[in-house]
């Protein structure tokens, strides 16, 4: 009879060679990829049916020109003042109280000759076609900083945590959906509190 | 003394190898799943500008890019060192972009065609007049959500 002892054993002695081949695979093909960047919606192409009249107080104008100055409101700006800038543009509240407009939460300067508030409050960005896309991108970083910092701030006051952070979970997938959909009321709040409204116009030829 | 004298002619024992299969192995899951295929080669440099203000691109699948740079070394003698836009694995005009984009929107699952994104990764040393053009043909193929693919990181970098 012939002997019947276990199965030979399988030999695992090359097995760490084989995953490392395949680590080195995975390795050199891996690039961990950067996608994440500045969110922004560009305007349509149709113009809307009614003219709306904007208040020329109403409108920050930030123009970059081809060497990479900054003109803010008519004033030769240093790319690092520009985000206190259109924070003190946003967050003045011009309108005096008692008026559909006024601010309740505004904490500005509340000067009659700027905006009168952040749901009227238009920036509107200009660039040359020789400006350098960094430039560009630099401007755009600031603008949006300036207004995450009110929408921090004013998450903060209601909710006491930052709006950012809020917004992240909101958007992210794993977020379950009894939370995603409180958070969606708070975000839509502060959204409203602070609307985004950063136009880009055409780029000026000159 | 004889206690001691045992070990004299004993040579060092080999290291255990057994769990290095299983050390590798968890490296290689590692690698497997950060791991993002490239799906077009890059024919144009692609140094992204840096900006603290992000947010993620979530879902891949929504998601269409648009690449603008100088091509690369080989390419400069055929296409110059003006910076161009590449689409797929070509380089393109920009009035090529709206067909572009209606073409990719239409491979797409129909439920997925209002909601994508384009996502532009551009060099930062590229002019804003060719990105004009992009946004305009954007415009005029109403696609108007688009992210401008950045590095994380302090946005006054880019000014050096």
């Amino acid at each position: 009879m012939p002997k019947r002892g276990a199965p030979p054993e399988v030999n695992a002695g090359s097995m760490a060679d084989i995953a490392f081949l395949l680590l080195i695979f995975f390795l050199v093909t891996t690039t961990i990829e950067t996608d994440a960047g500045l969110d922004r919606m560009l305007p349509p192409i149709e113009p809307p049916d009614t003219d709306v009249i904007i208040k020329q107080k109403n409108i920050f104008q930030v123009n970059i020109n081809r060497d990479g100055q900054l003109l803010a409101d008519d004033e030769l700006t240093n790319i690092k003042d520009l985000r206190a800038k259109a924070i003190a543009f946003l967050d003045n509240g011009g309108a005096p109280s008692g008026t559909a407009d006024y601010c309740s939460y505004c904490k500005g300067k509340r000067d009659p000759s700027s905006s009168d508030s952040p749901a009227k409050a238009i920036i509107s960005l200009k660039n040359d076609r020789e400006t350098k896309y960094g430039t560009y991108i630099t401007v755009q970083n600031e603008l949006v900083g300036a207004y995450n910092d009110l929408r921090n701030r004013e998450a903060q006051r209601l909710f006491k945590r930052d709006f950012t952070d809020m917004e992240a979970e909101y958007l992210n997938p794993e977020t379950p959906d009894n939370v995603r959909e409180e958070l969606k009321e708070k975000v839509k709040r502060i959204q409203d509190l602070f609307p985004q409204k950063l136009s880009e116009a055409e780029t000026s030829s000159n | 003394m004889s206690k001691f004298n045992k070990k004299k002619d004993a040579a060092l024992p080999a290291v255990n190898t057994a769990s290095l299969p299983d050390i590798v192995f968890m490296l290689l899951f590692f690698f497997m799943t950060v791991t993002v295929m490239k799906d077009s080669t890059l024919k144009v440099e692609n140094v992204l500008p840096n900006a603290s203000e992000i947010k993620k691109l979530e879902k891949k699948d929504r998601v269409i890019y648009i690449y603008v740079g100088k091509p690369t070394r080989e390419y400069e003698k055929t296409y110059g060192t003006e910076s161009k836009i590449q689409l797929n694995d070509k380089f393109a005009d920009a009035s090529e972009v709206g067909d572009y984009i209606l073409m990719e929107r239409a491979k797409k699952p129909q439920e997925l065609q209002n909601v994508l994104t384009t996502a532009l990764k551009v060099d930062k040393d590229a002019n804003m007049g060719i990105i004009s053009d992009i946004k305009q043909e954007l415009r005029k193929v109403n696609a108007l959500k688009v992210n401008y693919t950045t590095y994380e990181g302090d946005a006054f970098r880019n000014l050096q």
